[in-house]
């Protein structure tokens, strides 16, 4: 077919682009030894000045991982990793927690320009007040590496009556929270990498919405990977309580660099009655090289609980970066009437490998869920949804709405679908639709009749196919993620 | 002779499922500045690949010819880069772009062709006002903008659609491959409106009909029949009501 030929060779002769975002922050660094095992555990603990219950659980956690097997069912290859051949804790020596931007690392502050994190973001972080009735402020927790350096916009949280603050200074301040909820929606045994990093998590967020609060405004959290070989485990712990909400942001995009990065997090969501979580994410970290070399490994455990009577959870993710990416972002739906959403685009390009989708347990009666899912293949890459709509026999009334599209772009590249439906329940109703399709030539050649270049084009093409999930996105995020699925399709689309 | 548009013994094939099929079998012609120019002829005869070849469509191979626009090498040149020179082109198809915003698809345009062309960008607003007001003088619905580009249109919102991008973009030259096709008579009168709305000593245009009746309100300069890939006949605008009541047979005997 010469359309297909067409594509393949406009996909060759744009070249290839590097990752834009490529640079590395020289900031001195604390560095525990490469290498796990006990000892490192204990340094982790006591760098962070832990409670005795914590580091308990940090080896527990440890010694059920040392008993599991790395998982090999999906649909990702990659040599073995060393897990002894990382560094498990990394923190720029500067003391954590400056109050005021002067205090922050010119360096930190230089990469955050570079990084395009937008104007009014970095405002925000100079702690300047936005005027009244404007758009909803934006809270940024700055994650640099394993320790947070800046947070912002405490005290306004605080009068609402919000935590939002990096667990480690949770573990010391609201152990009885972090006691309470760590480990109950994911537990530490549930796999794999959840179970190394709840052995080895430096850091990451958490929040606590109290009873009938609305979170005043957006909290958005920039993670970067920044030290040589330090694998990053992120924890983040979210508790929204009784008829509260709270929407969260999360971006990402890391240095470029030559080995590749474990980065294993685990992200737990509870809401209670007639709760609110809106949970989304931006991921761009570095995918390795045009030849496949480098790149982030991401395997990633999120989960949310819908425990209370019309709670809703609601994950948005758009998947861009890694060179491997395993992740289900996923809702146990347990409460009555509790609703689970899932809105997700994942781009993969040269030889980005991405294993993703989600997983929706419908426990109580008249749950309701819906997965919306784009996929978006170029190059030489391979991407698979896999999702699990799971209807218990106590579910009656369950709901499911599934729509699964894949686009591809060239015709080396792969896109799978994999749904496991399992209804337990006569009274459920599921409904899955799926599509594929490519860019046309005709579309092509329609825009750039109107003068749009051809990566434009495909920017723009892609991104109405990616429309519906872009819609759920807040404001701010949504113009970050047009320009970033633009971006890590250039130079292999046509 | 430099003109305006200069098209020499254009030739073009197509690798239809690996068979090359030779489509434009040396097309002259020349079209001045200020002029309308028709192109008429059977079904398959290669008007469109014409106007695709001109638009820099990359399926077809160009196999000997030249075809110069101001002076330069139209067909060196890559599609967008003739689009900023000021080459349009209607579809006979107009293609959708699901998901894509009407509007903003036409800024996205707009914008590239004046960026290239050295003009300031519009801003969203400036923008939309100029859209609105494009969109009503065609008689468009509002929320035709809103929509997604062309998807779910009516045929005849479709052709609209290609007019509304045409006074957006200020071409200076134009190629409306059947615009007027599925048209409703009040439609055709506001399509050939809007062409004629373009009309100035620096636009010309290359319309490709069936019919005489967008011509009534076009009035053309000169006509041309296309057969088997090649301009076989031009003449008055009285050509083509000649074709209209006689058909071709009788022009293709006369040069088979
Ligand atoms: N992509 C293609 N693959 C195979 N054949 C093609 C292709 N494009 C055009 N052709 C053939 O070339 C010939 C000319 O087609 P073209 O569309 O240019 O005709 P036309 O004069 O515009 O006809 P109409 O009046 O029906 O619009 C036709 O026989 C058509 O089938
Ligand atoms: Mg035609």
């Amino acid at each position: 077919m010469p359309a297909v030929t067409q594509t393949r060779e406009a996909v060759e002769k744009l070249g290839q682009s590097t990752y834009k975002w490529g640079f590395e922050t020289d900031i001195e660094m604390d560095m525990a030894p490469k290498g796990l095992n006990e000892d490192i555990i204990r340094l982790i603990s006591s760098r962070k000045e832990e409670p005795e219950w914590m580091l308990e659980w940090r080896l527990a956690a440890y010694k059920t991982w040392q008993a599991m097997q790395e998982p090999k069912w999906a649909k990702v290859a990659y040599p073995p990793i060393d897990y002894q051949d990382a560094h498990y804790y990394a923190a720029p020596r500067k003391k954590p927690g400056p109050k005021s931007l002067d205090e922050v690392d010119p360096e930190l502050l230089r990469t955050y320009e570079k990084l395009g994190i937008p104007l009014h973001e970095q405002a925000l972080l100079a702690g300047v007040e936005v005027p009244e009735g404007e758009r909803m402020p934006v809270a940024v927790d700055a994650v640099f590496d394993s320790v947070s350096v800046a947070t912002t916009f405490r005290k306004t949280l605080e009068e609402a009556g919000v935590i939002f603050c990096p667990i480690s200074e949770a573990v010391k301040e609201h152990p009885d929270l972090v006691r309470k909820y760590l480990g109950t929606v994911v537990p530490a045994g549930d796999n794999f990498f959840s179970a190394l990093n709840s052995a080895v998590f430096t850091d990451g967020s958490f929040v606590y919405v109290p009873k009938g609060v609305r979170c005043p405004m957006e909290l958005s959290t920039y993670f970067r990977i920044n030290a040589r070989n330090t694998g990053q485990f992120e924890r983040t712990l979210i508790v929204v309580e009784e008829g509260a909400s709270v929407s969260y942001l999360e971006g990402c995009t890391a240095p470029m660099r030559d080995e590749n990065q474990l980065h294993a997090a685990v992200v737990e969501l509870v809401a209670m009655d007639d709760a609110s979580i809106k949970y989304s994410t931006v991921q761009n970290w570095y995918p390795g090289d045009e030849n496949g070399r480098g790149g982030i490994y991401n395997f990633v455990t999120k989960r949310g609980a819908c425990r209370g009577a019309r709670s809703k959870i609601s994950w948005t993710q758009v998947e861009t970066g890694s060179a491997i990416t395993w992740k289900y972002p996923s809702c146990i739906l347990q409460g009555e009437g509790s609703v689970g959403e899932f809105y997700s685009v994942a781009v993969t390009n040269n030889h980005q490998q991405a294993d993703t989708g989600t997983k929706m347990i419908h426990l109580g009666r008249n749950t309701r869920s819906t997965i919306i899912a784009k996929t978006i293949s170029a190059g030489r890459s391979d991407s698979t949804y896999r999702g699990l709509v799971r209807v218990q026999p106590k579910a009656s009334g369950a709901r499911n709405f599934t729509q699964c599209d894949s686009l591809l772009i060239g015709d080396q590249c792969g896109a799978h679908t994999v749904p496991y439906i399992e209804s337990r329940n006569m009274n459920a109703r599921i409904e899955h639709e799926a599509t594929t399709s490519k860019i046309s030539e005709d579309q092509l050649f329609y825009c750039r009749q109107r003068g749009l270049s051809e990566e434009d084009a495909v920017g723009l093409i892609v991104n109405g196919f990616c429309r519906d999930v872009l819609k759920e996105l807040p404001m701010e995020f949504a113009v970050e993620a047009q320009k970033l699925l633009q971006i890590s399709l250039e130079g292999s689309v046509g | 002779m430099s003109q305006f548009l200069e098209i020499s013994g254009l030739c073009a094939q197509i690798d239809a499922d690996g068979q090359e099929k030779q489509i434009l079998r040396g097309v002259d012609l020349s079209i001045p500045p200020g002029e309308v120019h028709v192109i008429m002829g059977p079904n398959g005869s290669g008007k469109s690949t014409l106007s695709y070849v001109l638009a820099g469509r990359e399926d077809y191979e160009v196999t000997a010819g030249t075809a110069t626009f101001h002076g330069q090498d139209l067909l060196a040149m890559e599609p967008e880069e003739r689009a900023a020179a000021g080459l349009f082109l209607a579809f006979q198809s107009p293609i959708e772009l699901p998901g894509v915003n009407n509007a903003n698809f036409l800024r996205t345009a707009v914008n590239a062709v004046r960026r290239a062309r050295g003009q300031e960008e519009l801003d969203a607003v400036a923008f939309l006002k100029m859209a609105r007001e494009a969109a009503k003088a065609l008689s468009m619905a509002p929320d035709m903008l809103k929509r997604n580009v062309n998807v779910g249109f009516s045929g005849g919102e479709k052709k609209r659609n290609e007019v509304l991008q045409m006074t957006l973009l200020q071409p200076t030259f134009a190629i409306l491959d059947e615009t007027d096709s599925g048209l409703d008579v009040d439609a055709l009168r506001i399509v050939a409106e809007g062409v004629n709305r373009l009309r100035a000593p620096t636009f010309s245009a290359l319309v490709i009909t069936h019919h005489q009746k967008l011509l009534d309100y076009l009035v053309p300069d000169r006509i041309h029949v296309m057969a088997r890939g090649r301009i076989i006949l031009s003449g008055g605008p009285e050509l083509a009501r000649q074709i209209d009541q006689e058909g071709y047979t009788k022009f293709l005997a006369e040069v088979a």
